[in-house]
């Protein structure tokens, strides 16, 4: 790998590639008119960008003004630009079949792939910012680019949900920047003014010495800020529609990505926020909002009819078992809470990826319009077998340790919450299973046509989830225990 | 900075608290617009004296911003909108006004009670901006819960980042103010564009966010 890395062309800095190529791309993208071409431009961008992170493993560039790496964003940078990758080659393939039946035309790709890169770009800046105000930019951003993808069908619903999620989304990242603000504010007096109070590296060190009222007062702000943004629940309204109506690539990394985003910049306030002893402690915030929208999912999925809706509200429900954990925090519960982030991801990509190509095959979204998946299709109605099989918790697949730990951890400590907590993953543990069952099986309903599917994104995920759940190496653990710990 | 300046400060920061509550009570679309414009010609008047009080030119890039972009196009860009759509008499179905004013007062007192004792260490200017600009804020999304007309939701946004901006102009010697207002108006103005292809393409019969809530039905 030194080799490798000595092989660059000096003064390359990985940590611009991450950026710099979404970025170069997005313009080209836009400028192209041949979607094939463009297809294929996207996975090289986003083959690239993973590449860059990849070597941000091995050479960390020391942290700036307004960029750095450090141990906690690298494993999320590097999932970001993974599942980037995954997802632009499934969207080669489902929108080839797209503008086959005419839903999207060729001047709606040419925005789309644009579009994609951009949002990929602001995501990557969102994670490698050193600067809260920087952040904030980039996840507004992110934010804008999947509005505009999630209106493309241009038909009433997606229209609807664009605009409701413009409109909660613009609110949530208002308040977020209230929050800011009020950090900024309380940085100064120790600080000083100008630059050096909203970097990150520079507001850690020195967190203990804020007035934790003002603190206390932008946590609030910051966690209804981007927690509407994580979707928690009584924030949420925006999520199932944007997951719903938008095409399914999008749905794939909105719940995969955005909305580990969105959680990150609020996990790094809350180090801050840990940082600083006399500041409340977000705790029980963090177990309600939780629990509330872990149980509120739980309820919301057996009244679904919509494929893509349902799993909207599963990712929910699993942001609020992540909330949950870290809410619960102590190494263990920050340790489950770091694994199930990455676990959902990767799970519910991979069934995102799954559900478009059925719902292509079916023309339809509806449930009760497809069945016996299993039979007509066996490869991908048992891929989407096992990818809700990982989502509802079941061993031997990764969700099932985090959640696992989650548990043991709450129960050691609050048996009380634990009670709830578990009647929550019971809950959506039935309403999936009790869907999966119509859908994967049953009697076959619907057409039967081939399908031109990408497997190879959702044999790769599942299978890392897979792994995963049987066998962390313990590099990986390791890393994740020293995250943890900076968690508090 | 005593004295005279703190004063100017306070009262524009007042006065745009006080064009928030006149936004509450008008029904009409033309009149809000031009309330709209009222509130962001004051905020450019405020942003370009934190400017000069503070010495910090770069404030003065946002003050135009804010009186340009703001001020002038997009309560315009709107006005014209509201003509195209045919919406300019509608009276709007408000919840009560005198409830929304009584709510919008509540929240002033909330703001004014939570943000004094923890700025009390800040200077004065700070202190009493900060409050001013939650109560923008908080009267803001106050707006948007209660308005049903997209337009009007809009406006009520713009206010609150109005708000927002004043919050950020307030706290000396904040970087990136420059940037977040650019990033704020890129975000309006993508708001605006929205609202107004929907209606080029007639997707909608009315821009009436309880009709668009039809759409997604119970059956799905």
């Amino acid at each position: 790998m030194n080799a490798l890395l000595s092989a660059l062309p000096p003064g390359f800095d990985p940590l611009l590639g991450v950026l710099v190529i979404p970025l170069v791309f997005a313009a080209i993208l836009a400028m192209l008119p041949a979607y094939r071409i463009s297809a294929g431009l996207n996975i090289v961008a986003s083959l690239g960008s993973l590449a860059c992170a990849i070597s941000l493993l091995f050479a960390r560039p020391p942290p700036h003004e307004y960029l750095m790496v450090d141990d906690f964003n690298i494993v999320f940078i590097l999932l970001n630009t993974f599942i980037g990758f995954t997802t632009s080659t499934f969207s080669a393939s489902y929108i080839a079949h797209e503008l086959e039946i005419g839903r999207l035309t060729a001047w709606h790709l040419r925005f789309y792939h644009a579009m994609f890169q951009l949002m990929l770009f602001g995501m990557n800046l969102a994670l490698v910012a050193n600067n809260i105000g920087l952040m904030w930019v980039a996840v507004e951003l992110a934010t804008l680019t999947t509005v505009l993808m999630v209106g493309i069908y241009r038909t009433h619903e997606a229209l609807e949900a664009a605009w409701k999620y413009f409109i909660l989304g613009s609110v949530g990242i208002a308040l977020a920047l209230f929050g800011t603000i009020l950090v900024y504010l309380a940085a100064r007096p120790v600080i000083g003014e100008g630059m050096d109070a909203m970097v990150w590296t520079t507001l850690v060190e020195h967190a203990r010495d804020f007035d934790p009222s003002l603190l206390n007062i932008a946590f609030i702000f910051l966690l209804l800020g981007y927690g509407t943004k994580v979707g928690l629940a009584p924030l949420h309204a925006w999520l199932p529609d944007a997951h719903a109506e938008g095409p399914t690539p999008i749905s794939a990394v909105l719940s995969g990505l955005l909305l580990n985003v969105a959680l990150y910049a609020l996990l790094r306030f809350k180090i801050l926020i840990a940082a600083n002893s006399s500041a409340i402690a977000p705790g029980p915030l963090l177990i309600g909002l939780g629990l509330l929208s872990l149980i509120f999912a739980g309820f919301m999925l057996y009244r679904r009819r919509d494929i893509k809706r349902m799993f909207a509200y599963s990712s929910i429900e699993h942001m609020g078992i992540i909330v949950f954990a870290f809410g619960m925090a102590g190494p263990l519960g920050n340790l489950a809470g770091l694994l199930q982030m990455t676990m959902h991801s990767l799970t519910k990509s991979a069934i995102f990826f799954t559900v478009g190509h059925v719902a292509q095959v079916k023309g339809t979204q509806r449930m009760a319009d497809m069945g016996g998946l299993t039979t007509t299709h066996p490869l991908l109605g048992w891929l989407l077998v096992a990818g809700v099989a990982a989502i509802a918790g079941l061993p031997p697949f990764g969700v099932f340790t985090s959640e696992f730990l989650v548990v043991t951890t709450t129960f050691a400590r609050e048996p009380v919450l634990a009670v709830l907590l578990i009647f929550g993953l019971l809950l959506s543990f039935g309403a999936l299973l009790l869907r999966l069952t119509e859908v994967a099986f049953g009697e076959v309903k619907g057409p039967t046509g081939p399908v031109h599917a990408s497997y190879l994104p959702v044999i790769a995920h599942l299978s890392l989830v897979l792994v995963a759940g049987i066998w962390l190496p313990p590099p990986l653990v390791a890393w994740f225990q020293h995250v943890a710990a900076l968690l508090g | 900075m005593h004295g005279i300046s703190f004063d100017i400060a306070h009262m524009l920061a007042g006065f745009l608290v006080l064009l928030s509550f006149l936004m509450l009570y008008q029904v009409r679309l033309l009149p809000l617009l031009h309330v709209l414009a009222a509130h962001a010609f004051v905020l450019a008047l405020s942003v370009a004296w934190q400017a000069y009080i503070q010495h910090a030119p770069h404030l003065y890039i946002t003050a135009a911003i804010a009186l340009v972009f703001k001020a002038i196009i997009v309560p315009v860009a709107l006005r014209r909108m509201v003509f195209r759509m045919g919406i300019h008499r509608e009276i709007e179905t408000v919840v009560s006004i005198g409830l929304t004013m009584l709510a919008g007062m509540a929240l002033v007192a909330l703001s004014l009670e939570v943000m004094l004792p923890l700025t009390a260490k800040a200077e004065p200017v700070v202190r009493e901006d900060i409050a001013l600009a939650l109560s923008v804020v908080l009267i803001g999304l106050l707006m948007m819960v209660t308005r049903r007309n997209a337009v009007s939701q809009v406006v009520g946004f713009m206010s609150l980042e109005n708000g927002i901006n004043l919050a950020a102009t307030g706290a000396q010697g904040m970087p990136l103010v420059v940037e977040i207002s650019v990033a704020f108006s890129v975000l309006i103005a993508f708001i605006v564009i929205g609202i107004f292809l929907f209606r080029i393409r007639e997707r909608f019969d009315t821009v009436d966010i309880g009709v668009l809530d039809e759409f997604r039905g119970g059956q799905r």
